[in-house]
């Protein structure tokens, strides 16, 4: 089974990242207020921003360490990256969006088999019927899948998803929920969720790390957290009291 | 939905300093159009000074507008996402020509490419001769002209969100494919909005190609300088020569208001 580890030390502006990090393939839900860092810290793993010390780690292959200045850029990592909001590109199709990332590699394929493995992506996720639309006539949930998609095709060694539910109304959260739960079991491989419900954590079966101003503040099992919050955020998060 | 309606407080008022200055805006255009018999059309066509003067404005326009875009987009990216102090100073000085009179532009031209400017001596060391030639009329066109498609791209780049480059390259697009493939297609009608106004700002220029490159027929003298020429022998002939340039300048506006609605028409139907 993979392990992982991320150990990512950045300073944008007045705000500094300093976190340690690790795990297997059972997903991690990064959780804690707004500017804490989660999104810095999936961009510092993707690696999107410049960082001042790292040592981030697939299994055995090192993408980025500061000590003997390795850094395998983003393109080359093999992480899957959902932003909020998705980020499917507004002038594909559903299908074009999916086939992206199998035509921009030295070993790219064919047209026809890039398009079978993303059709094939696209019905496993059940959205095949979507493949010739335009995203933005997609809703929240589609949108989801789709992206969700998109970076399951090409069989990224960690994926990371930044509050992959947020933009979804109460009553498509939890059948979305659901899917993106059994999808994770499916994917088999580690996985790191930004999220403010612990019902995604509950789902998802997840260890929790809960960040405050760029540092990790507790982290540990949802019982775990239960059992002893180290502060009211982590108490009012876990349901705890 | 039904919209709310949106009353000015100043609405007789309002309305008719709109309608003068929507009059003021079009009479000159009305009076173009309807002042020229459709005879004298065919007479002026047909004139020595237009075809010279039409192909020498579409070529060196063309490249202009090459130039323009070329140089200009990767500038236009680096301002639209650094946020160092060095992309707002080079914002402003990349509007400067907006705000400069082109007459001055063109004396500023001559002072620098001009046998006794500031590259005189290393241009001329060189063999080359920029003022008075059709180099010097495309130099005048890029300098008016490509703030106003550097405005129009870094805006349109300004749109693209950081996130969709940054799935781009977890995708395997390294930064140079991302751009082309994410960035350009997505800030696409602001580039082509762009690239025409520049062209359409090119195609009038006027001052500074007097100035930087004379007005020599065949040579230099594109349509403006044409229309200049005209004036001193014929009116008649000037009138036609507007009206040519105008109705490109219309069919531009056009194009450039009805394309991204077409394009969105296009693509909701396909």
């Amino acid at each position: 089974m993979a392990r992982w580890q991320a150990d990512v030390q950045t300073r944008l502006g007045s705000f500094e990242l300093d976190v340690s990090l690790e795990g297997d393939a059972q997903p991690l839900a990064v959780a804690g207020p707004n500017g804490s860092g989660k999104t810095t810290l999936l961009r510092a793993i993707a690696g999107a921003v410049p960082v001042a010390r790292a040592h981030v780690t697939i299994g055995k292959t090192v993408l980025e360490s500061t000590e003997p200045g390795i850094h395998v850029p983003i393109e080359r990592r093999r992480v899957g990256y959902v932003p909020q909001g998705y980020g499917l590109f507004p002038h594909l199709t559903v299908l074009e969006n999916v086939e992206f990332g199998l035509s921009t590699g030295s070993d790219r394929s064919p047209a026809e088999t890039r398009r079978t493995r993303a059709l094939g992506m696209l019905t496993e996720l059940d959205c095949q019927p979507l493949a010739n639309r335009r995203v933005d006539r997609l809703s929240g949930g589609e949108q989801q899948r789709v992206a969700l998609a998109r970076a399951l095709v090409l069989e990224p060694d960690l994926l990371l998803l930044d509050e992959p539910l947020a933009a979804l109304d109460a009553t498509r959260r939890r059948a979305v929920r659901h899917f993106l739960a059994e999808r994770l079991r499916t994917f088999g491989r580690p996985s790191i969720i930004v999220t403010h419900d612990v019902r995604d954590v509950v789902a998802l079966n997840a260890n929790i790390v809960v960040l405050d101003e760029g540092r990790v503040v507790q982290q540990g099992s949802l019982a775990s957290l239960q059992q002893a919050p180290a502060n009211d955020f982590i108490a009012e998060f876990v349901g705890a009291g | 939905m039904a919209r709310p309606t949106r009353r000015s407080p100043l609405t007789g008022l309002g309305t008719l300093f709109g309608v003068t200055l929507v009059g003021l805006l079009v009479l000159p255009f009305l009076a173009l159009a309807i002042s020229t018999p459709i005879g004298d059309l065919s007479e002026g066509a047909a004139h020595p000074l237009f075809v010279p003067a039409l192909l020498l404005s579409l070529r060196t326009t063309l490249m202009s507008l090459i130039v323009i875009v070329v140089l200009g987009t990767p500038l236009a990216w680096w301002l639209a996402s650094s946020h160092s102090r060095a992309a707002r100073v080079t914002e402003v000085l990349v509007d400067l020509p907006i705000v400069i009179p082109p007459a001055v532009v063109g004396v500023a031209l001559l002072q620098t490419f001009g046998r006794q400017g500031l590259l005189g001596p290393v241009l001329g060391a060189a063999g080359i001769s920029v003022p008075f030639t059709e180099s010097a009329v495309v130099l005048a066109q890029v300098v008016v002209s490509a703030p106003f498609f550097i405005q129009a791209a870094a805006n349109a780049f300004r749109k693209v969100e950081p996130d969709m480059l940054i799935v781009a390259r977890t995708l395997g697009a390294a930064p140079p494919m991302a751009f082309l493939r994410v960035a350009v297609p997505i800030a696409l009608p602001g580039l082509l909005v762009g690239a025409s106004l520049a062209w359409a700002r090119a195609l009038g220029e006027f001052g500074a190609t007097l100035l930087f490159a004379g007005n020599m027929p065949g040579r230099t003298q594109t349509m403006p300088l044409a229309i200049f020429s005209a004036l001193e022998s014929d009116v008649r002939l000037a009138v036609v020569f507007s009206l040519v340039l105008a109705a490109v300048g219309v069919v531009l506006l056009l194009a450039v208001r009805f394309a991204p609605a077409l394009r969105q028409t296009v693509g909701r139907s396909a």
